[in-house]
């Protein structure tokens, strides 16, 4: 547990924002840098070289998906961690597609969101439980045979479990517990699951996010 | 309102395509407009083929370009609407000596008053679209048959004068053209002359305030966008004065609260959010189980100064036994608002498909004992597990001292319990 604090670089196009995420992070991240545009953060990414970019997804210019786009262009690896106010599944969905490696929303505590960045730094998937609850929704409804990728239109019953389990606001450490398996498979399945949003096809997946809108 | 403009349809035409263009546009089989047509020149002794080459040189065609008189206007800018007035007065004049020629002919006295409504008219034509077209309106400007409307945007104030100058003229030939008409004709006298008088007025008043009624009908068009858009302005500014800025004064003055503050500011946050996605109203109209658990989520929320967070996959309508599931979950929500204290949100989380529905409600409060639960507490349980047993579904509690409560409630769907039972 001594490894070194995570570095981070902070993005968000307000300042107040970034002072208090700056104020609740103290001491359990090292954060590098702040950027306030997309172009300040692309630059202050290939800069610092950071663990762990938190972005947020909207921002003028492009938001979050672009940083990720323009950064990823030199530095394929980089791990970004999406923090916004915004729950909708259109703003979600399309950040993960574009490489994130979680979302969570601003109103994580500190401590949380501190958790998280070192999750995303040690290569885990961030799921919130909204996330989780997007992810079952998304691949809930039947799709015709023919048209499934077994490899990426389908989650498995076990990654279905968890996914529920941190939809309910279980903690990996308490789902583990649950369904008596390996803090580490936990995130093995959760890894899995990001990696079906990010590749499916599934033609759902868009066209969902933006139905969704209309509700939440 | 316009939909599109009156074009030549070369394409199907048989001469010039005016009746095929008219046809496509009013809905109507060519066939029939070109019958009608020849019977209509026959009748009116050849006064209808015309109108027909009038047509022709004022229309564009379907397939691009502009209206032969448009392109004549063109080649000379600045006085071209003078010459295009002048060319549609020659045309008319000699499509006349074309019919004297050929002998279908009244009398000689209306040639010139024709000629000189001609001129008229097209030059009110050519000035209409010039003055109030805006850029954005460009499909209504080419509306305006004559129009060399490409060059109006590089047309300036200056030339303002010149186009109320040939306006002025245009109507005054027009007037004239009627006068003259009327002076020829006035052998006739008597009654037949006073019934005349009042049509030939009639139809010059036509030609003169059709352009600008035209463009009338178009500035109101324009006028009631720029209305709409103010009107929504107004309203979306109302809004945020009657929630967002007297939700942050409120909180200035309970800012010794800070549950008071907080509670206030989640409500701001979720009215303004259901806002933004439009209005919030449950879009199906009628009472879901997704929105009405939601809405007690809410109801709960306010009540009891908690955060709950519901996230609900899939949805059903509030039957039996849907009912029974969001009652044992209202139940579930408002005990983990009196007793799991200030220890982050409440979750609930609702799994809705087509063979059960599951809800589970989870807090990271104090939690409790199961085997030592005190009296009062057993009433709302055996309002949670007794209510969903009469259902035909089961609950069950877990809780811990310091490990938070968790209540989940599972029942299958009448569709499903009917295939599958007995």
């Amino acid at each position: 547990m001594n490894l070194p604090l995570p570095t981070v670089v902070l993005v968000d196009d307000h300042e107040l924002f970034r002072a208090g995420v700056r104020a609740e992070l103290e001491g359990l991240v090292d954060v590098r840098a702040e950027a306030g545009t997309v172009e300040e953060a692309a630059s202050a990414t290939l800069r610092e070289r950071p663990d762990v970019v938190l972005l947020d997804v909207h921002m003028p210019g492009g938001g979050g998906v672009e940083v990720i786009r323009q950064v990823a262009r030199t530095l394929p690896a980089q791990r970004f961690l999406a923090l916004s106010v915004s729950d909708a599944a259109e703003d979600v969905i399309a950040v993960i597609r574009a490489g994130a490696r979680g979302y969570v929303t601003k109103s994580i505590s500190g401590e949380e969101l501190a958790d998280a960045v070192r999750r995303v730094r040690d290569g885990d998937a961030v799921f919130s439980p909204r996330l989780a609850g997007f992810v079952l929704d998304a691949f809930q409804g039947e799709i015709p045979e023919a048209e499934v990728d077994p490899e990426l239109d389908r989650l498995t019953l076990r990654e279905r479990e968890v996914l529920r389990l941190i939809a309910r606001g279980y903690q990996y450490k308490e789902i583990a517990l649950r369904l008596s398996i390996s803090h580490k498979t936990v995130e093995a399945h959760v890894s899995a699951v990001l990696r079906k949003l990010q590749l499916s096809n599934r033609h759902e997946l868009s066209r969902w996010a933006v139905e969704r809108r209309l509700i939440d | 309102m316009s939909k599109g403009s009156l074009t030549r349809d070369t394409r199907h035409g048989w001469v010039a395509g005016v009746l095929a263009g008219i046809g496509d546009r009013i809905g109507v089989d060519p066939l029939w407009l070109r019958i009608a047509f020849v019977i209509a020149a026959i009748a009116t002794g050849g006064l209808l083929l015309l109108a027909y080459l009038i047509a022709w040189a004022a229309l564009p065609a379907a397939e691009g370009g502009p209206a032969p008189m448009a392109r004549f206007g063109r080649s000379s800018r600045g006085r071209g609407d003078w010459r295009v007035a002048v060319g549609a007065g020659l045309l008319t004049l000699s499509a006349l000596l074309a019919f004297r020629q050929l002998g279908i002919w009244w009398s000689d006295p209306i040639a010139w008053p024709l000629v000189l409504a001609a001129f008229g008219v097209a030059l009110l034509w050519v000035r209409s679209p010039r003055r109030s077209a805006p850029p954005a309106d460009r499909p209504a400007a080419e509306l305006s048959p004559p129009s060399p409307s490409a060059e109006a945007p590089r047309k300036r104030v200056g030339s303002r004068l010149a186009e109320q100058y040939s306006g002025a003229f245009g109507v005054l030939l027009v007037v004239g053209a009627a006068l003259l008409f009327l002076s020829s004709n006035h052998v006739l006298g008597g009654v037949r002359d006073a019934a005349l008088t009042g049509v030939v007025v009639l139809v010059a008043l036509a030609l003169i305030l059709a352009p600008f009624l035209w463009r009338l009908g178009r500035n109101l068009a324009a006028e009631r966008a720029e209305r709409i858009r103010s009107e929504e302005r107004a309203q979306l500014a109302a809004h945020l004065h009657d929630s967002v800025l007297q939700t942050l004064t409120l909180m200035q003055k309970r800012a010794d609260d800070p549950r008071e503050v907080a509670s206030l500011a989640r409500r701001q946050e979720r009215e303004l959010r259901e806002w933004l996605a439009g209005g919030g109203a449950s879009e199906n109209g009628g009472r879901s189980l997704d929105s009405e658990l939601r809405a007690a989520a809410v109801a709960i929320e306010d009540d009891h100064r908690v955060a709950i967070e519901a996230i609900v996959v899939g949805d059903c309508e509030l039957d039996a036994r849907a009912e029974a599931v969001l009652g044992a979950a209202r139940e579930a929500l408002l005990n983990a608002a009196r007793h799991s204290g200030d220890t982050g949100p409440i979750r609930v989380y609702a799994e809705i498909d087509d063979a059960g529905i599951a809800v589970f409600v989870r807090d990271r409060g104090a939690g409790f004992d199961p085997g030592a639960v005190p009296e009062d507490r057993r009433g709302v349980r055996e309002s949670i597990v007794g209510r969903m047993q009469r259902a035909g579904g089961r609950a069950e509690i877990r809780s811990s001292p310091g490990g938070g409560t968790e209540v989940s409630i599972e029942i299958a769907r009448e569709s499903a319990a009917a295939k599958g039972g007995p």
